[in-house]
């Protein structure tokens, strides 16, 4: 899972405390994928266990690591590093795709007969142009306008993201109702000669 | 707060009998300064005809188009040309750009033809090639140019100036995405600072830069959102369903 390996990329730049990955993460991320900090724990605890990262004892205190958890910082172990480098070098895969409502919805909607599907696909092109309207404010105001950070742009680029995906559903929705618009018509052009007895040779070809 | 651009049922219809075409079905629409509304729809849906019609490039069939209080109707030609130099900066979807002047010359020539001295034009032009990142291509002719880069001049063009209105026609279709980025925010900034913009495009991206968002389908506005302007949501609603 990405968060796993996010945590661990993160700890490259040295060692952390869980709310200092926490607080990580979400510069670069906003507010669009919330950590809480017991999923950090808990992430920790099993890259603690499968070897990828260690615990650093605070101050050569003797503490174990055991007691209370806000003090204690975790550093990635050199197989948590070669991890790191395997997740950077292969592509994320695209083999399953999530599950997406619109398209499931879509898919049920043109097969039923009295449901109308362009005003289906014009509330949600409608819906989805307000997100991007909204992420596109996020992006010319507040810290992604002039990324000065390396955290900034990497935020910009979050919402960029989140841009390019509800373009593309809204491209897929413009495509949908071409498609059905040019289906309607040539069913009109051809249902007469369905319908009518036997239509004459020159009625075919005109 | 009183519209930069109203189109009051505006119709356009193109040729007569069998091969009428109706462009504009009795469309009405606003634009108010520091307002940036996007027009999106099909090809052929007639987003075209409406900035042309709103920059005077064309007359409706019936209805009106008022540009600042003014009815281009009442214009004469020498009225509206004015009208069209000094108001109005318009990015045409090809971008129509002098052949013989060079890219500075191209930017500077509205001002040039509305008396501004050369000098001061010239500055003028300059500082609009800059915002849109060519100005060390000033003394290059279009012809020695990539797409891009003359789609870059013709956005110079429109934005020179304090124009008032701002008509773009599918200004980013030949640039890549952090370029075309670069376009919208520039058209924003000059919106954000009074004037009114309306932005034609078929993609939701660049509409996603828009205050208001406007959705025509064979002549008609079917559907319109983000309009923070009751009387407009009224005005469009007749037509909707
Ligand atoms: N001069 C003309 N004569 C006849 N028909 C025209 C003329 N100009 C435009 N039309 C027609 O009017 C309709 C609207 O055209 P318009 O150029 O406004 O479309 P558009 O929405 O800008 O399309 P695109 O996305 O392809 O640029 C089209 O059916 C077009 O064929
Ligand atoms: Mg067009």
């Amino acid at each position: 899972m990405s968060i796993r390996q996010a945590m661990l990329a993160l700890l490259e730049q040295g060692p952390m405390y869980g709310y200092q990955l926490r607080s990580e993460f979400e510069q670069r991320t906003g507010e669009t994928w919330p950590l809480n900090i017991g999923q950090v724990y808990t992430t920790l605890a099993r890259l603690e266990r499968d070897g990828l990262v260690e615990v650093v004892t605070d101050a050569e205190s003797g503490d174990s690591g055991d007691g209370d958890r806000a003090h204690v910082s975790y550093r990635a172990t050199p197989a948590g590093l070669e991890e790191v480098a395997a997740w950077f070098a292969t592509p994320v895969p695209r083999t399953q795709p999530p599950r997406d409502e619109l398209a499931i919805k879509l898919a049920i909607a043109v097969t039923l007969p009295g449901v109308d599907v362009a005003a289906i696909i014009q509330r949600q092109r409608s819906a989805t142009i307000s997100a991007m309207q909204d992420y596109t404010r996020l992006k010319r105001t507040g810290r992604a306008a002039n990324p000065d950070a390396p955290a900034d742009l990497a935020w910009s680029l979050v919402l960029d993201s989140l841009v390019f995906d509800a373009e593309a559903e809204v491209r897929w929705l413009d495509h949908c109702e071409a498609r059905l618009r040019r289906a309607a018509s040539e069913k009109a052009r051809v249902r007469p000669s369905v319908d009518a007895p036997a239509p004459s040779s020159q009625e075919v070809v005109r | 707060m009183n519209a930069v651009l109203n189109l009051q049922s505006v119709s356009r219809v193109h040729g007569e009998g069998v091969t009428e075409v109706h462009a504009l079905r009795s469309v009405s629409f606003r634009a108010h300064p520091g307002e940036l509304v996007a027009v999106m729809g099909p090809s052929g849906s007639g987003k075209s005809t409406l900035l042309t019609l709103a920059g005077g490039l064309d007359e409706p069939t019936s209805g009106s188009v008022w540009v600042e209080g003014t009815d281009l109707a009442s214009l004469d030609l020498a009225g509206r040309a004015r009208m069209r130099r000094t108001s109005i900066g318009y990015v045409f979807q090809a971008y129509n750009l002098i052949p013989a002047l060079t890219a500075a010359e191209n930017v500077s020539l509205p001002l040039d033809l509305v008396g501004q001295r050369a000098r001061a034009a010239r500055a003028l032009a300059m500082h609009a090639l800059e915002e849109v990142g060519i100005a060390d291509l000033a003394d290059r002719f279009p012809d020695e140019m990539s797409g891009g880069q003359q789609q870059r001049i013709a956005i110079a063009r429109a934005v020179v100036g304090e124009r008032r209105l701002i008509l773009a026609d599918e200004p980013t279709g030949a640039l890549d995405t952090d370029t075309g980025e670069d376009v919208l925010r520039l058209i924003r900034a000059r919106c954000d600072a009074g004037a009114a913009g309306v932005l034609v495009t078929h993609e939701a991206r660049h509409a996603a830069w828009a205050d208001r968002v406007v959705f025509l389908r064979d002549g008609v506005i079917v559907d319109e959102h983000g309009a923070d302007e009751p009387d407009t949501l009224l005005e469009t609603s007749g037509s909707t369903r």
